[in-house]
């Protein structure tokens, strides 16, 4: 088949599932939302609510479209697509399965664009586009929540870009590669004991945290925050527009759990059943299946966190990023440039992530101690009488 | 009094301090996710199935009034206005009409009596006002309607209420049925303590209840 028709069915599997499997996950972080709150959740529309999402994309899709007369149209219609298309480009270049495993059929390639040898660079170039959708959509609503929320999304997704670039750089020294396939490569040839988990650990922690913080999930959604903005950024949005937002948030989220996996996991890789040697027959879509479980995994961490943690103050959300991930992002990127340099074996770095992450506490709690003593009227252990 | 001690009033209390594994978040958001899991595996659902599934409502629940009728089927109310005039809401408007002269029981009775449902704000004073337990409040909590109108409950509707819900356990008649109400057992019944200050020698200051004030004769003599 000629490349051009396997780039083109590949693009519109991927646009077509895409949206589909958003919906999905909405279902299921409301399916989740509500058993750990002891509640049934969605159970209408079907057997146990599965066809909540049909539901929902119906309704969305014919829901009147309404543009408040205030708002700056051109910028209002373009904020939710910026959205959508910078979460769906950094998909572009992320694999979904086993790439080149001569075993699967030659007409399925899992990735959009094989090859890119900048690929991180672009996913990071890309996703950090994604903010001018929100500090647009903020800005054209002309509302104060909004503007508020664009303000703090612009703060917190530029200060939490340093941190998410930096922790895969010990990776990218490690490996010798931007490309997300050879990352990937080098990981499931060696098995599970090269998993990048192991000599990147605090990175794969900050990583997370700071994608996160990228994809404005809790405890990092500052700028939608229900209870303060009324939703930041989209409180003016409603019906399609409003569905695009989250439908580039949900993307977003994908994106995250498939780079975690690869990156960090492992990609396809598992022992026994999906390893370069085996070769029984479906072996390829063993391995498709098992990167999906381990991104579906994340996903489901990510939902979790959201119902379980309270959302930051913006000066702790500030002081994360400044004072403790950046110095520590850094510190691990020395510390792997020296171990590379002086070719130490890779287990060092296990060690050398835990006393980093030790290293983490101390700042923090030092630093934490110190803003309550430079508080005005601190009295240390005292009761005080009046 | 030059020589007063300051007193405690005000103790301050500084935050914890924060120790080494808190301030890194990591146990403290494990702990979360444990407890969020845990409910997520071992699922006790704490919600009803609304409309399949009635709710069980305590038995002090206050919902649509109901007019009581007496063992003449006649209506228990003798247009007194006492609930008009407890009403907070002012949701209650009665037409009082003399009663026929073979009632030798009351001198009045309601010609119409509209409750606006809508206006009401179910704090039971109605009830707790009438001297002839005869409005009373029920346990039906589903009242709809499409109009205004049809949610301002006349005479009729109210006593059709008391047909609906008189023999369900949870809406009992709160009296003796017949009897026309307690404030013909005035004299019989306990005394219960009034809300303001009483002389020694007034009946309810002998009552069993908490919370009587007695003036020892030094309040307004009755």
């Amino acid at each position: 088949m000629p490349e051009i028709l396997i780039t083109l069915l590949t693009i519109t599997v991927v646009v077509g599932a895409i949206p589909g499997v958003c919906n999905y996950l909405i279902l299921l972080e409301r399916k989740l939302s509500a058993w750990m709150q002891d509640r049934i959740g969605p159970n209408r529309v079907g057997p146990m609510g599965l066809f909540q999402p049909v539901a929902d994309g119906i309704k969305l899709l014919l829901k009147e479209e309404v543009i408040p007369s205030h708002v700056d149209r051109v910028l209002f219609v373009l904020a939710p697509a910026i959205s959508v298309f910078t979460a769906m480009m950094a998909f572009a270049v992320v694999p979904f399965g086993p790439v080149n495993d001569p075993a699967a059929p030659s007409f399925i390639r899992f990735m959009i664009a094989p090859n890119v040898d900048i690929g991180l660079v672009f996913i990071f170039a890309i996703t950090s586009l994604a903010v001018y959708g929100i500090v647009l959509g903020g800005w054209a609503s002309n509302n104060k929540y909004s503007a508020l929320g664009a303000l703090r999304a612009s703060a917190q997704v530029v200060s939490y870009e340093i941190p998410l670039g930096m922790s895969v750089l010990g990776i990218v020294l490690l490996s010798g590669s931007l490309n997300l396939e050879e990352i990937m490569k080098q990981q499931t040839d060696g098995g599970i004991m090269n998993w990048n988990i192991w000599f990147q650990p605090l990175a794969a922690l900050m990583f997370f945290t700071a994608s996160l913080a990228e994809a404005n999930r809790l405890p990092f959604d500052l700028a939608e925050c229900e209870q303060e903005l009324i939703g930041g950024w989209h409180t003016e949005y409603s019906a399609l527009k409003w569905a695009l937002f989250f439908l580039g948030e949900y993307t977003h989220m994908i994106t995250i759990s498939f780079l975690t996996s690869i990156l960090f996991f492992g990609g396809w890789s598992f022992p026994f059943i999906a390893t370069p040697e085996s070769v029984y027959v479906g072996a390829w879509l063993v391995k498709v299946l098992v990167l999906m479980t381990k991104a579906f995994l994340f996903i489901c961490v990510i939902i979790m966190l959201r119902w379980t943690i309270p959302r930051f103050r913006f000066d702790q959300l500030m002081e994360l990023a400044w004072k403790v991930m950046i110095p520590l992002s850094l510190a691990n990127l020395v510390m792997v440039m020296f171990c590379r340099h002086f070719e130490f074996s890779r287990w060092w770095l296990f060690a050398g992530s835990l006393g980093l992450f030790a290293a983490w506490g101390v700042i923090s709690s030092n630093l934490r101690a110190a803003e309550i003593q430079a508080r005005p009227g601190f009295q240390a252990k005292k009761v005080k009488t009046v | 009094m030059t020589d007063t001690k300051p007193t405690k009033t005000i103790t301050w209390v500084e935050e914890p301090e924060i120790g080494f594994w808190e301030s890194t978040f990591v146990p403290a958001i494990m702990k979360g996710l444990k407890t969020t899991l845990q409910h997520v595996l071992d699922r006790k659902t704490v919600t009803q199935q609304y409309p399949e599934v009635e709710p069980d409502l305590p038995l002090h629940y206050r919902g649509v009034h109901r007019l009581n009728r007496d063992e003449q089927d006649r209506v228990k109310c003798v247009a007194c206005m006492m609930c008009a005039t407890a009403c907070p809401a002012n949701c209650i408007t009665i037409e009082a009409q003399a009663a026929p002269a073979e009632w030798t029981d009351r001198d009045k009775f309601p010609k119409s009596f509209v409750l606006d449902e809508l206006r009401c704000i179910y704090c039971g004073m109605c009830e707790e006002a009438c001297p002839v337990d005869a409005i009373e409040l029920t346990h039906i909590y589903d009242l709809t309607g499409e109009t205004r109108a049809e949610l301002m409950y006349d005479r009729e509707k109210l006593l059709s209420v008391y047909d609906q819900t008189k023999d369900n356990p949870r809406d009992p008649v709160r009296t003796s049925r017949g009897v026309l109400g307690p404030s013909s057992e005035f004299a019989s019944l306990p005394t219960l303590g009034p809300a303001t200050g009483v002389p020694n020698a007034d009946r309810s200051a002998k009552a069993e209840t908490a919370g009587v004030i007695r003036t020892n004769g030094e309040g307004p003599e009755t």
